[in-house]
């Protein structure tokens, strides 16, 4: 062939697109080849869960857009005969209210994988933070999702979110009155959420696109966290990890449709079966699970810092809480990446996951309530230690174990610490480090 | 390409090229600069087509308040913009205590005086909604829960309000905000317009 054609390993009708548009080519190289370290465990399942749950949630949502009303006085009741009267909608519905919390979860663990395993290190950095992007992004979206039903929850959580924005000095009030399109969350405000809440997953899903071009430039990390040295030390993607991810995205799928038949409303709030009501505030409002260690966060700062109030100060630590997650790769000072070698740091990071469980029932509760009624210790006051913890975990820890940590010695390679010796005995000498 | 890093490079050692630098420099700027203000010009109607429509301006406008049924004691709350505007008929123990309060008390300073329009000290007027991230707080309905101060009482985050709708405790940041109103006659407030009280 000549000209600008590509020469290709496909024949026939595939072979002639690939030369002029090399998808296939792509295809077999990333997801056939793709070296892959031979040694993941489950925690690698979660990315392909997500990109599942993703292309779920798109699914659910077009159908589903297809007979909801973004007005308000229209959207609860499409919703309802969403529920009642749309063939199969029920099921669509409930698929989609509960695909957003396996979404979550699923991204969650992928973000403690990440975290355990030391995935942000150098050379992924701008991999971890596309996923951040990604992470805030679904954020967005998930928020505006929730407001779409117009109920109670719905009404009051944009109200309180959206508020948040008049905390910015000087401009606060025209960009809140900006976001609103009103004097308030009203009919302006559910139609531009709707449109972006169509708009955000098509965005999540290029940004997914960068996130695993960027995996792929620099190849994946292992529970070992040492780099594959030789071709010993990986195997190809497939068959062996679409085996893996296929079984882990059943197990899960699973897990997901025990949700939606027989649980269906676990995880969401009961008063958001009540019509929005403007004069009307719920005696607690909380966001969805997903939200509330951000949530508890953003609660648990009621002092001044300085010349910050409390309101904007809250805010920022919201805020902030991402953006230090963000800056993980450079905060983290140890060489080392898994915490399989890190004695002292994985302890830290199982205590990073209970402050952040503390701060999900921190989130959930009314503030000014008692834990243990009769202790007098309240929900504030937990949040008040839990709250500066997740910054001293980022901001103190992190720097500063990576220093004066000494690390377990590492392997000589992934094939040597996973596999026997030739004599048939399991290296234990080689790599004492296996023991964790 | 490499023309132009030449000439960047031959421009700064103020070399031979010189003043043919300088003129693809500034066209570079120019087009560069216009490109940018063009793009910001464009992109404005997009941004504005967001803020508040005419319609809902108009339906903004303001309204009014007939406060015949209101009884010393009671209060209604009204809808104006799509947010609740309390107004109250305060009892006499309210005004007083609300007066009495040292300004240093406060976390808003704000003299109750300020708050109300004279000659109708009687009525509190201010828009029903938490400083702190916009719930609408308790006390408007007999029984309602009132705070420590009597006055409202946020249950969202726990703001207490006193009876001229200062903030006293809790993490709101203001007093509740008076909107603009006046008073067509001795019984008519009108909320959403500015004026002097009648006399
Ligand atoms: C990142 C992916 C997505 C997430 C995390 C997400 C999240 C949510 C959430 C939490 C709700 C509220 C469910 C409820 O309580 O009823 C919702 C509702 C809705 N979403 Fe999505 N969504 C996603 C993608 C989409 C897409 C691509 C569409 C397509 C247009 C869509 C259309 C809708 C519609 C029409 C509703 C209102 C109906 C209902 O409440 O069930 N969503 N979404
Ligand atoms: S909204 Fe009233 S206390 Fe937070």
């Amino acid at each position: 062939m000549s000209g600008p054609s590509q020469p290709s390993q496909f024949t026939g009708a595939v072979g002639w697109i690939d030369r002029r548009l090399p998808v296939f080519s792509y295809l077999e190289k990333e997801y056939r080849q793709f070296p892959a370290p031979r040694n993941f465990n489950y925690f690698w399942n979660f990315g392909a869960i997500a990109t599942v749950m993703l292309v779920v949630m798109m699914a659910t949502g077009i159908v589903l857009a297809m007979q909801y009303t973004p007005h308000v006085d229209m959207a609860f009741n499409s919703v309802e005969r969403i529920m009642r009267d749309v063939n199969n909608g029920w099921l669509l519905r409930y698929l989609h209210m509960n695909g957003a919390s396996m979404f979550f979860i699923a991204v969650y663990i992928h973000i403690f994988r990440g975290l355990w395993y030391g995935s942000y290190k150098q050379p992924r950095e701008l991999l971890w933070i596309l996923g951040v992007v990604l992470l805030v992004l679904m954020m967005a979206t998930a928020f505006m999702g929730y407001v779409l039903p117009w109920g109670q929850m719905s009404f009051w959580g944009a109200k309180v979110i959206t508020n948040l924005f008049s905390a910015i000095p000087l401009v606060g009030d025209s960009i809140t009155t900006w976001l609103w399109g009103g004097f308030t969350v009203d009919n302006p405000t559910l139609n531009r959420f709707f449109s972006l809440h169509y708009l955000l997953p098509f965005v999540i899903f290029g940004v997914v696109i960068l996130h695993v071009i960027a995996l792929h430039v620099v190849g994946s990390n292992n529970p070992l966290g040492i780099d594959p040295k030789s071709p010993r030390d990986t195997v190809p993607f497939h068959p062996y990890y679409t085996a893996k991810d296929s079984f882990g995205i059943v197990v899960f799928l699973i897990v997901y449709a025990a949700f939606v038949f027989f649980a269906p409303n676990f995880m969401g709030h009961p008063d958001n079966y009540i019509p929005a009501d403007p004069l009307l505030t719920p005696a607690h409002i909380v966001p969805e699970w997903y939200f509330l260690p951000f949530y508890a966060i953003l609660r648990s700062v009621d002092f001044d810092i300085w010349f910050i109030d409390a309101k904007l100060g809250g805010v920022l630590a919201m805020f902030g809480a991402l953006v230090v997650l963000a800056l993980a790769p450079w905060l983290d000072r140890s060489p080392v990446r898994s915490c399989r070698f890190r004695p002292v740091y994985r302890w830290f990071l199982v205590l990073l996951v209970i402050d952040l469980i503390a701060l999900g029932y921190v989130g959930a509760n009314a503030p000014d309530d008692e834990i243990l009624s009769g202790l007098g210790i309240t929900w504030l006051d937990l949040g008040h230690i839990a709250m500066p913890w997740y910054f001293i975990h980022f901001l103190v820890v992190m720097p500063l174990v990576g220093k004066f940590e000494r690390p377990l010695p590492l392997p000589l390679s992934i094939r040597d610490a996973v596999l026997p010796t030739r004599g048939g005995a399991p290296m234990t000498t080689a790599a004492p480090s296996k023991q964790a | 390409m490499a023309e132009t890093a030449g000439a960047h490079g031959a421009g700064s050692q103020g070399g031979d090229h010189g003043d043919e630098a300088t003129r693809r420099d500034f066209l570079y700027l120019t087009a560069g600069a216009f490109t940018v203000i063009g793009g910001a010009v464009a992109i404005w109607p997009f941004i504005n087509s967001m803020n508040p429509s005419a319609d809902v301006l108009a339906a903004g406008g303001p309204v009014d308040v007939d406060l015949t049924p209101l009884e010393e004691g009671q209060a209604i709350t009204v809808m104006w913009r799509g947010e609740p505007m309390f107004v109250r008929y305060r009892t006499q123990a309210e005004i007083e205590a609300a007066r009495e309060t040292p300004l240093d008390d406060l976390i808003d300073p704000q003299t109750d005086e300020e708050r109300v329009k004279p000659g109708h000290e009687q009525y509190l007027v201010v828009r029903g909604i938490c400083t702190h991230l916009g719930c609408v707080p308790l006390g408007q309905r007999q029984g309602d829960e009132r705070g420590e101060y009597g006055g409202w009482y946020c249950p969202c985050h726990g703001s207490h309000y006193d009876t001229s709708g200062r903030i006293r405790r809790g993490p709101a940041p203001m007093n509740l905000i008076v909107p603009p109103y006046t008073f067509a006659d001795d019984k008519t407030v009108v909320i959403g317009e500015e004026g002097e009280a009648a006399a």
